[in-house]
């Protein structure tokens, strides 16, 4: 009896305790946010999308080799002579025409390794979070400034200096033998 | 009351219809709001904001949600029993809403006035047991059929101490009609039912702590006629996902949603009648200090609503307060704790009221 007694008062007040705590918590504010429309400030050094700062890029392929899961292919074409590219932030002389600078950002992995091994610090993590697309394609990222056209004539151009390299090498190589000859003869 | 008043000027059948349609144009609302109020609740409960995007802080979400569902796909599973599917949610919700029938909402307004009103209710509230049954039996799928069995047990055994503490306001005032109830407990807050009715002396002192805790008894029970938190074994979404509307979808679970929020204010509002004064103000009507009397009426409404949504919100907060009983426990607290105290209580008010 006493605790069938006991039972019925521990069962009130343990619900009566219960609901005071529930009720306690209606005043408390919301832990929640409204996403859209407000955003969580992001700490300092996050990692969310890579963007590239075309300017600074001297196409030396450091990234693409650090990358653990390849998501970032480049190519690039030598410059000829007399071409200018320009200079980096830093001082370093850009030598090559970056024809390609994908990245295929689905593909990453978002571990920075190919921030530090960059010798103008031209690629890096922004805080864009905000990138979800319909199509998977539309996740290839491509950062290069040369247009379709550009690329097209620089590959010609260096390939036109090439073969004129080749024919200057070639050129002179008839009296080349003919130098060792006179000897002989 | 109002079927007479039609009935005298455009003829008994479409005086019914009318009259018959009244309720639906408070549940309706009231389902609407309430659903909305649930989700509002459970979310500050939780910390959280609950609905916010559609119209001012989600107001207009159950309004969507509404349209969502009559867009929806009727779906009938192939092994289902067909006719026994179909009617199922229609008779769960003319179940809870023949209830609605002998509810008194002010002095103007009570569907039927029936001198059973009190056993109405309860005998038409069994027509909600048959419709979760068939729904279960006829979803032909082993969670619902255990809900739906769960749920007739429970049902069952919780209406013994619920008829029990109407037999004891029964003995307090003799009559099982819920508008002369609500009368008798008008012109001043102690009159009510919670505090002993109109009886006075001694007597009411000695049965202020009684009629507490048959308050309590007859809100649990009907707690668990309609199952829910922390007696919702029956649709237990966490085990039986959701019970016997498991295989329902669109409208037939509109159905089934608006019954159960329906029912949820049958009961409040039956124990508002029977012990929280019904319709009466506890303060007294404005419209008679003022001279107004057609707006004593209005405010009657205003406060048996009020008294019913409070009541409703004591659900919900519950339902988030408390976890789920298991089955056995269910029992043990209907058949040892309850029908025994409400036996009880029966037995000291019926010798009160004798001496």
């Amino acid at each position: 009896m006493k605790q069938y007694i006991s039972n019925i008062y521990s069962a009130l007040a343990t619900v009566f305790i219960g609901m005071k705590i529930t009720f306690k918590h209606l005043f408390v504010p919301a832990v929640t946010i409204q996403y859209p429309d407000v955003r969580v400030t992001l700490p300092g050094r996050v990692r969310n999308r890579l963007y590239v700062n075309m300017d600074d890029c001297i196409g030396c392929d450091q990234c693409a080799r650090a990358c653990p899961v390849d998501c970032i292919s480049i190519e690039t074409v030598k410059s000829v002579p007399g071409e200018d590219l320009g200079k980096t932030s830093n001082g370093k002389k850009k030598a090559l025409w970056v024809t390609k600078f994908d990245i295929d950002i689905a593909k990453c992995c978002y571990c920075q390794l190919c921030v530090f091994p960059c010798p103008t610090e031209c690629i890096y993590m922004t805080d864009v979070y905000e990138f979800s697309e319909f199509e998977r394609e539309n996740l290839v990222y491509s950062y290069i400034t040369l247009t379709k056209d550009e690329v097209l004539e620089k590959k010609a151009n260096f390939e036109k200096f090439e073969a004129e390299k080749a024919a200057q090498k070639a050129a002179p190589k008839p009296p080349a033998p003919e130098k060792p000859a006179p000897p002989q003869a | 009351m109002i079927f007479d008043y039609i009935s005298s000027f455009l003829g008994a059948i479409p005086a019914a219809v009318i009259a018959g349609l009244v309720p639906m144009v408070f549940i309706i609302p009231f389902a609407l709001f309430a659903v909305y109020w649930e989700r509002k609740v459970s979310a500050h409960m939780q910390d959280r904001l609950g609905p916010m995007r559609v119209g001012y802080h989600g107001f207009l979400q159950t309004i969507a949600d509404i349209l969502k569902l009559i867009q929806k796909e009727d779906i009938v599973a192939s092994a289902a029993d067909k006719p026994l599917f179909n009617i199922a949610p229609v008779l769960t919700f003319t179940g809870s809403y023949a209830a609605f029938a002998a509810i008194p909402f002010s002095s103007a307004y009570i569907g039927a006035n029936i001198d059973l009103g009190v056993l109405y209710i309860i005998g038409v509230s069994g027509l909600v047991v048959a419709g979760l049954l068939m729904a279960g039996w006829a979803s032909n799928n082993k969670y619902s059929l255990l809900g739906a069995m769960r749920s007739a047990a429970q049902i069952v055994s919780y209406e013994i101490p619920t008829v029990i503490v109407i037999l004891t306001l029964f003995s307090m005032v003799g009559t099982l009609n819920l508008y002369e109830l609500s009368e008798l407990q008008s012109s001043n807050m102690f009159n009510w039912m919670i505090f002993g009715g109109t009886v006075t002396g001694w007597k009411k002192i000695v049965l202020i702590p009684l009629m507490f805790a048959a308050f309590l008894i007859i809100y649990l029970t009907t707690l668990a006629e309609v199952n829910r938190t922390p007696f919702d074994i029956p649709e237990a979404e966490s085990e039986l996902v959701s019970g016997y509307h498991t295989e329902y979808s669109g409208m037939k679970f509109a159905m089934f949603f608006l019954a159960e929020y329906a029912n949820m204010f049958a009961v409040s509002a039956i124990v508002t009648s029977l012990f929280l004064g019904g319709y009466h103000s506890p303060f007294g009507y404005l419209g008679n200090t003022i001279g107004i009397t057609w707006l004593v009426p209005i405010e009657q409404f205003f406060w048996f609503a009020f008294k019913g949504i409070a009541l409703v919100t004591v659900q919900m907060w519950l339902r988030w307060t408390l976890p789920r009983l298991r089955v056995d426990q269910l029992m043990v607290v209907c058949w040892k704790y309850l029908i025994p105290l409400s036996f009880l209580i029966f037995l000291i008010v019926s010798l009160l009221m004798v001496l």
